[in-house]
């Protein structure tokens, strides 16, 4: 398998989605089924090419970087800046492809499971278009090579969430959602292109290859340190934005009104998963102190939406949180340096999260079905205090989604546990570096704490007895095509398929083939090296593992003890902490904060803007539109006698009209004048300003109406005249003008002969 | 007198004796069948100036074609055996006057001018070479020319064509 | 004079062909300003182009000794068939809408 064949087949993997979109967006109406067998079809192809990709990637090139490069615009030498052009191309190196499959499998399964999903749904060919254009906007993040498709594609992620998740538009929650979503990742976008733009300042050039080779050649921004760490804090403003990062989280909750499998795809795969991905890629670039940023947003990010996941009732909002709060995790496994980890993490999350995203939504279609048939329409479908005991009824779901919790609680032999243990290494070797223990503290109890809520929902949902078990008595196992995505997921969710060993990653080939890449920056601003953290993290390792095990296990038999055991009482305890509850209710209060400052802070300005656009602006307009009337109407039309205005306009007007004058005068003079001229001179100086003042006092109008009007009058009363004479010679009849054709042709022969 | 010339006064005579009855005629009906021996004896005039393609379409497209067409053209539009059918005339005096003098002028200077002239070439079958010159120096009017056919076919149609909500 | 006259009747060449279609042109020229029946309009229309072309192929048999007026002839006739039909069918569309073809009374677009 040659390198152009990988790259073909990426060049096909991108595109094959955007043509599956182009299809479906304009004929979904035509094609049978509405032709979601053409988009989960491509998909699987994709799935397949990608897996193709990533098999020749590994085996072949295991550690080159392939890439295709073309000049888009080339701006020759542009004056001040130098030689300049746009190069475009593609990349792929290992993570590209890890990242194609992941992205493809999450997608593909996601596909399959929607036409179950959405069966009969008012938009469900569009909803397809839509996954497809989803996929591609992902893809073009994936595999590109430069900032500047990376940045369009970004916004086409932005773009497609928004439609997805407000594919239910007519609920207005729904549409609330997408726009928050929009405008909240609009912000962490603005960053992200202001990181860009300052690369692009300095380098000239979009390109990841150059810039960070420029910058290991020791050219940084403007020269200066601070502005290398204030650009990778901007591009990772992106990220914060994309990966529902605290302090802009919020859109990601709110997210959930989109269809379920939507949330998969948003949650696993596409769009979250995107500022991961960016972090991974400008790694190399983070200055100590932007990874210390990141970390700790990270660390704060896990670390509230874990507690707020607790308090949850909505399934998917619980979900929603504990997605947050595993980003977070990934976020801060990437800052503290513990590069492969965190991607790792992405990975096998995606993984998983996808897995519970599509087993409560499965769960969700079931109890939507049975509420339905049993007449209750009050229900919330999505509420976990009234499910329970849907084992039995549903048993593959309940199995698979066992199998998720499993791993995102960090169990032995799941891929959660790989993957998380190492990040938690990660942490605490970060600390023995560096200091800021804080970070390990918060990963240990966001570990403990994520096993608790994860058991919390699979105890309430599945477990026990239902309170009111004719209510769900309708209620079944979902379709095949729902079911055989979990079990999919299911089995993706174990060790075995990235390190055979169960207990250490570093091991397997994804440990091989993603190390964590060497820094570009200056030494005196760059984290501590490669062999420095692998040393620390050999001596952590042994502790990290203990202590994780030790937290998810205490999480879930605290989980066990509330719940189903009933030893100790969630109410009592809610009770108790009334007011810590309320705050983890609400969300820790975010939306209502920022509804505080940032969107009232917005609508005050709007407000003032408007009076200084009503005020100042207008006022300005006006003035000026009053003055042009006066000197085209003149005065005497324009102010009313002796009022201010007309005072004013008539001492300027008589004021210029007297310096014409005088210049017109001064323009005649000879250099020896003579009195006669003198006198001559002064009369026609006069008469010139006089005359301009007449003007002014008119008005350019009044020479038009009194003038050129009268011109234009004389030349149409001549006309009239003379088409009433020949209006006599007009008969009307043929005959007539025949007679005088013959009459002239006649006097043609007569005076040519 | 040769043969030419009394060939000559006799078709001479007979399409101007034919057209004065189509422009004097009060009877339509009269009118358009003087109009057919008009016509055959122009096609005849064109036999003499030895242009015997020319004088066969005479033949075909107005006798076969256009006059068939007003002959339709007068049975449509008139009562037959209607006062109709006698057509007046109207501003007979003045048109007398203007078109004799036009006749005079024409007349006059066709006669007074001294045309050059060339031999007169022998006789020789003028179709082929015609036909060559219609594909060669004078195709793009000739293409142009069926358009115009075609375009009139589809008007005429369409025109005549009677209308059900008109 | 006489004499000469004589000589001139009795010798017909391009003058006599001319004369005639002079002469027949102003017949249809006083066809079309007499006659108030349009289909009559139209016949004398179809004199004054048969006139066109006698002088078209009498100057091409006589003038350039050429076919080249023959040709123009022959587009003159494709015309004539050409403006006929059109002529014939507005005729025909005049008087389902009006119940005459009588010019002088087609007057409904004046003023």
């Amino acid at each position: 398998m040659s390198q152009e064949t990988i790259l073909q087949f990426s060049t096909a993997i991108l595109l094959l989605p955007l043509f599956g979109f182009l299809v479906l967006i304009f004929f979904n109406k035509r094609l049978p089924r509405q032709g979601d067998w053409l988009g989960t079809g491509i998909l699987f192809l994709c799935l397949l090419l990608s897996v193709i990709v990533l098999a020749g990637k590994l085996g072949s090139y295991h550690d080159e970087v392939l890439q295709y490069k073309f000049t888009w615009v080339d701006w020759g030498n542009v004056p001040g800046v130098g030689p300049l052009k746009l190069e475009l191309g593609l990349m792929v190196d290992n993570l590209v492809a890890i990242m194609l499959v992941v992205v493809t499998i999450v997608s593909s399964l996601v596909h399959l499971f929607s036409i179950g999903y959405m069966h009969g749904d008012v938009r469900y060919g569009r909803y397809f278009a839509y996954l497809g254009v989803f996929t591609f906007s992902m893809l073009g993040i994936v595999v590109t090579n430069n900032f500047f498709m990376m940045y369009v594609s970004w916004e086409l992620v932005g773009l497609s969430s928004y439609l997805l998740i407000g594919h239910w538009f007519e609920k207005k929650s729904a549409s609330d959602a997408a726009k928050k979503a929009f405008v909240v990742n609009r912000i962490g976008d603005i960053g992200m292109f202001t990181g860009i733009m300052i690369l692009f300042a300095n380098f000239h050039t979009f390109t990841f290859d150059d810039i960070f080779a420029a910058m290991q050649s020791g050219a940084i921004p403007f020269g200066s340190e601070p502005w290398l760490t204030a650009a990778g804090i901007l591009i990772f403003a992106g990220a914060v934005g994309k990966s529902a990062q605290f302090p802009l989280h919020v859109w990601l909750p709110d997210a959930m009104e989109g269809p379920t499998p939507v949330s998969a795809l948003i949650h696993a795969a596409t769009m979250v998963a995107a500022g991961v991905y960016l972090v991974a890629r400008t790694f190399t670039m983070m200055t100590a102190d932007a990874l210390i940023v990141i970390a700790y947003i990270g660390a704060i990010t896990a670390f509230i939406s874990a507690t707020i996941a607790i308090a949850q009732n909505d399934i998917k909002k619980v979900l929603a949180y504990s997605t947050i709060s595993q980003l977070g995790y990934m976020v801060m496994g990437l800052g503290v340096g513990a590069f492969t980890a965190g991607f790792f993490h992405l990975t096998t999350h995606a993984m998983f999260k996808a897995g519970l995203f599509l087993g409560s939504g499965s769960v969700i279609h079931a109890m939507h079905h049975a509420l339905h048939h049993a007449g209750d329409h009050h229900t919330d479908p999505q509420d976990i205090r009234f499910m329970g005991g849907l084992k039995s009824k549903m048993p593959i779901t309940f199995w698979t989604f066992l199998m998720f919790t499993l791993a995102i609680s960090g169990v032995p032999f799941t891929s959660g546990f790989l993957s998380k243990d190492e990040i938690l290494a990660g942490t605490l070797a970060f600390s023995n570096l560096n200091g800021h223990p804080i970070i390990p503290i918060i990963g240990f109890l966001v570990a403990g704490l994520t096993a608790f809520y994860m058991f919390r929902i699979v105890i309430l949902a599945f477990l026990g007895e239902h309170k009111d078990p004719h209510r769900i008595q309708e209620i079944h196992e979902s379709p095949l095509t729902m079911t055989v995505p979990l079990m999919v997921f299911a089995a993706l969710s174990f060790f075995a398929f990235y390190s055979f060993n169960p207990f250490g990653a570093s091991s397997g080939w994804f440990y091989a083939a993603v190390p964590r890449p060497a820094s570009v920056v200056p030494g005196t601003v760059a984290a501590p090296g490669v062999e420095a953290f692998d040393e620390a993290l050999h001596h952590s390792h042994s502790l990290a593992m203990i202590l994780s095990l030790a937290v998810a296990g205490i999480g879930i038999l605290a989980a066990f003890g509330t719940y189903y055991w009933k030893k100790i009482s969630a109410d009592a305890i809610a009770d108790r902490l009334k007011l810590l509850h309320g705050f983890l209710m609400n969300k820790w209060y975010f939306d209502e904060l920022y509804e505080a400052t940032a969107v009232n802070g917005t609508k005050g300005l709007a407000k003032a803007y408007a009076w200084f656009d009503n005020r100042v602006i207008d006022g300005v307009v006006n003035g000026v539109g009053s003055w042009t009337r006066a000197l085209t109407l003149g005065t005497s039309r324009n102010w009313e006698e002796g009022s201010l205005g007309a005072v004013f306009y008539k001492s300027i007007s008589a004021g210029l009209s007297l310096y014409i004058g005088w210049l017109v005068t001064s323009a005649l003079m000879s250099p020896d004048p003579t009195f006669g001229q003198i006198v001559w001179n002064g009369v026609l100086g006069l008469a010139t300003a006089g005359l301009t003042f007449f003007l002014f006092y008119v008005g350019v109008g009044g020479f038009d109406n009194k003038i050129v009007d009268g011109l234009v009058n004389a030349v149409a009363y001549l006309a009239g005249f003379f088409g009433l004479i020949s209006r006599r010679l007009q008969t009307g009849k043929v005959q007539t003008y025949l007679v005088f054709v013959i009459l002239g042709v006649m006097v043609f022969f007569l005076w040519f002969r | 007198m040769d043969l030419f010339t009394i060939v000559f006064y006799f078709l001479a005579i007979i399409t101007l004796g034919a057209g004065a009855v189509v422009v004097f005629s009060r009877n339509i009906i009269h009118a358009a069948f003087a109009l057919l021996f008009a016509f055959f004896g122009v096609a005849g005039l064109y036999v003499l100036l030895m242009a015997d393609f020319i004088a066969i379409t005479q033949l075909m497209i107005y006798v076969g074609g256009i006059l068939v067409l007003v002959l339709f053209g007068v049975m449509l539009t008139s009562q037959v055996l209607d006062v109709q059918m006698k057509s007046g005339t109207i501003q007979t005096f003045p048109a007398v006057l203007v078109v004799s003098a036009l006749a005079g002028t024409l007349v006059g200077i066709f006669w007074s001018t001294p045309w050059k002239t060339t031999a007169a070439a022998p006789m020789e079958v003028t179709a082929a070479k015609i036909g060559e010159m219609l594909l060669t120096s004078y195709l793009l009017p000739f293409e142009i020319a069926s358009v115009v056919l075609l375009a009139a076919l589809i008007g005429a149609a369409l025109i005549a064509r009677r209308e059900k909500n008109a | 004079m006489a004499q000469e006259f004589i000589q001139w009747l009795s010798h017909p060449g391009l003058n006599h062909f001319l004369i005639i279609s002079g002469i027949l042109f102003s017949f249809g020229i006083f066809a079309v300003l007499t006659r108030r029946n349009a289909i009559l309009v139209l016949m004398g229309i179809e004199l004054i182009l048969n006139a066109a072309n006698i002088n078209f192929i009498a100057f091409s048999r006589y003038g350039t000794g050429t076919l080249d007026g023959q040709v123009i002839a022959i587009f003159v006739i494709i015309l004539a068939a050409a403006e006929a039909a059109i002529a014939l069918a507005i005729v025909l569309n005049i008087y389902q809408n009006f119940n005459t073809v009588n010019v002088d009374e087609l007057n409904q677009l004046r003023d």
